[in-house]
């Protein structure tokens, strides 16, 4: 483990795209609303209410967030822990993707909270409320969060050890910040193997407790979706969704760069997805099938054709394309392939917090407003723009010469 | 039951690894049956509204004239409790006696393993000592999962508060009561002999006594004796619950099967501690492995 087989290096090309331009066009647009949501209210942007309190901010942009962050332990599991080193040149991008998500989980819920400048209150011991599962929750999404930043660390290290060079008047702390970080990289490498595994064990935690947080509406929770064992089908659909989630960013961030993409990775990679995505439609079928639940699959509600979208679209199309060797090795079907696990994963968590709930005195069902579907885009363009300054400073994507690049395709 | 009984541990091993605990959900206070609570005898109920006339004025929630409740329009639907007001009263058809409709009041039923105060995760909403629900804004987030939780669609959100809004549901005049030693506005105000206060027990022995006694009169069922384990606000009817708007619900408490998985896959942090090994394990046979290679 001595010298890193893959080479990463900040990624040189020109920053300012058409694209970036819109994704911060998007992202004003949400923080002007959001701005309006902290003056006037959750009721001057949203269409929540006493029967809908959960609504696509808890669905897709926490929930759906979690889950498609699963990249990053998957991942290290993969490379850190079964030592397959082949994978190490996805790792960084992976975990800069979970660093990312898992931050702005955080900040769509100090949109969303009504008391958003209690968020800390689950931290403090007189706080704590063990029954809960969304402490437990909480507390897992906290200490990972922490756990993502200092596994970030070394990069940022790699980055500027012997390359301090602070602006102006603070030049003068440039070896006391080299010093620091020389320090951060020592103490960090050395308990890297901790932070890995403890990594691992809180996003199977809390990707798992995730599942739970709804069994506690049995009354009102859709029967196709309501099970007791929903946090081992959340674990499990987070565990499928995490490969094809950094096949995807992969492939966007080769196509963004002008590089080729990396299917000596990316195709050996989908065969693992074809394994856990099977095991998780199994289980899904089977708990179906158990509680005797599939009669409802025909019923002709708007519940039961999201069901049979999400398995269908999301889960069994995909596991049926990605098991032929044509599909894993075309850049456009596996792309196609992996998208659609992680569209199924989020219409699966919408579905779970916002379709399958329906309270007992319900008058009307609840639609998103325009703005929360713009606070959530914007949340999510926000994400990528982050996304590329990361790769742009730091050393996060494979160097140039090593991804053997030949320009756009 | 037994097959929800085996997912629910097939759940929780998968994840724990080894340990199905089973941990008790939380124990209710040890005074279930002193407790407070109030029964609601439908069959009394003139639909005076003189009830929330008096939760609206103990609470602060409006100021309105006691004659402004003298409005029957607000019959027209079927309400829920707003986040101004912590009780509304519901018109339904009598099929007995159309002329004579049956009223029902709603309120928080202050239930004795209460899934709110399972689901807040900051300990805003607890169980009092004498059973009543209460609610302490100052430690609420604002995340409205004890909304999702309750199973009666209680609590209601102030989302037109920019800067402090509440959690707002019946807190049982717990001051009133706790402090003063009085009985809730509500209870006092009523004209008729609808509402009764006392100790759980007593007003359940009471319930039970009144059908007794006029079987003709009442259904036999006491809502709320064992619904979700057992609520503090109960109810006698003329007629079956269901057409009151009252909700089919089983006997088992909700918080029973989250805090069992819950603790189960958590129990004293063995499971996640097993498979931390477990992981770091793996990693260093992983290792060796390569380097032989």
């Amino acid at each position: 483990m001595s010298a890193h087989a893959v080479r990463y290096a900040p990624a040189g090309k020109r920053f300012l795209t058409p694209g970036v331009v819109v994704l911060v066009g998007l992202m004003g647009i949400a923080a002007a609303i959001s701005l309006w949501r902290f003056i006037f209210g959750l009721s001057s942007v949203t269409n929540l209410n006493d029967q809908y309190p959960w609504g696509i901010w808890i669905g897709i942009d926490v929930a759906s967030g979690v889950a498609l962050a699963a990249g990053g332990f998957t991942t290290a599991a993969l490379a850190h822990i079964f030592h397959r080193k082949h994978y190490e040149a996805i790792l960084r991008p992976a975990l800069l993707t979970a660093m990312l998500g898992y931050t702005f989980v955080g900040l769509a819920l100090m949109v969303d909270l009504g008391r958003y400048y209690n968020i800390w209150h689950p931290a403090w011991p007189t706080m704590w409320q063990g029954n809960s599962v969304l402490f437990e929750v909480g507390m897992c999404v906290m200490a990972y969060l922490t756990v993502l930043y200092l596994e970030f660390l070394p990069i940022v290290c790699e980055r500027f050890i012997g390359r301090v060079n602070l602006p102006g008047p603070l030049a003068g702390l440039n070896a006391p910040a080299d010093r620091l970080l020389r320090f951060a990289d020592k103490t960090v490498g050395k308990i890297m193997f901790l932070l890995v595994i403890a990594g691992v064990v809180l996003s199977c935690m809390h990707q798992s407790s995730l599942g739970t947080l709804m069994v506690i509406a049995p009354y009102k929770v859709h029967a196709l979706w309501y099970t007791p064992i929903m946090p081992l089908l959340f674990l499990l659909s987070a565990i499928s969704v995490g490969y094809p989630m950094v096949v995807v960013e992969s492939m966007l961030a080769s196509r963004s760069y002008g590089r080729k993409p990396e299917m000596e990775i990316l195709t050996p990679l989908s065969r693992f997805v074809v394994f856990f995505l099977g095991i998780y439609i199994v289980a899904k079928i089977t708990d179906l099938l158990v509680r005797g639940a599939q009669p409802l699959l025909l019923e002709g509600s708007f519940e039961s054709n999201m069901f049979l979208v999400e398995m269908g679209l999301g889960a069994l199309l995909p596991l049926g394309m990605l098991l032929t060797e044509r599909v894993r090795r075309s850049p456009g079907l596996l792309f196609t392939a992996c998208g659609l696990v992680v569209l199924g994963v989020i219409i699966n968590r919408v579905n779970v917090f916002v379709v399958a709930y329906n309270p007992p005195y319900s008058t009307g069902r609840y639609v998103p407003s325009i703005y929360e579907i713009l606070v959530t885009v914007g949340m999510i363009a926000a994400l990528a723009f982050v996304y590329r300054v990361a790769v742009t400073i730091f050393p996060v994507l494979p160097a140039e010469e090593s991804a053997t690049s030949h320009g756009a395709r | 039951m037994n097959r929800r009984r085996f997912l629910q541990l097939a759940g929780v091993g998968a994840v724990g690894g080894l340990a199905a605990g089973q941990a008790g959900a939380s124990e209710a206070p040890a005074s279930i049956d002193d407790g407070v609570a109030v029964l609601v005898d439908t069959t009394e109920c003139i639909g005076c509204r003189k009830c929330e006339f008096a939760c609206n004025r103990e609470h602060k929630l409006s100021d309105a004239p006691l004659e402004a409740y003298e409005d029957t329009a607000v019959f027209a639907e079927q309400r829920r409790m707003p986040a101004d007001a912590y009780t509304v009263i519901n018109r339904h058809h009598n099929p007995d006696n159309p002329e004579k409709p049956i009223y029902v009041k709603s309120q928080c039923m202050h239930c004795l393993e209460p899934a709110c105060v399972s689901a807040c995760l900051v300990k805003a909403l607890t169980t009092a000592d004498n059973g009543s629900v209460v609610y302490n804004a100052s430690r609420c987030m604002g995340c409205r999962y004890c909304m999702v939780a309750c199973p009666f669609q209680v609590p209601a959100y102030e989302y037109d508060n920019a800067f402090t809004p509440q959690v707002r549901k019946c807190i049982f005049c717990f001051d009133r009561i706790a402090k003063d030693g009085k009985m809730p506005a509500c209870v006092e105000m009523c004209p008729t002999n609808t509402l009764t206060f006392g100790k759980r027990s007593e007003v359940i022995k009471l319930a039970h006594d009144k059908i007794a006694a006029h079987p003709a009169r009442y259904k036999d069922k006491v809502y709320g004796e064992t619904e979700v384990g057992g609520t503090r606000w109960l109810y006698l009817a003329s007629q079956s619950f269901d057409e009151l708007g009252f909700l089919k619900l089983g006997a088992d408490p909700i918080p029973k099967l989250t805090e069992s998985i819950q603790h189960g896959i958590f129990k004293y942090g063995i499971p996640p501690l097993m498979l931390f090994g477990l992981l770091g394990a793996a990693m260093s046979v992983f290792r060796d492995g390569e380097d032989k290679e």
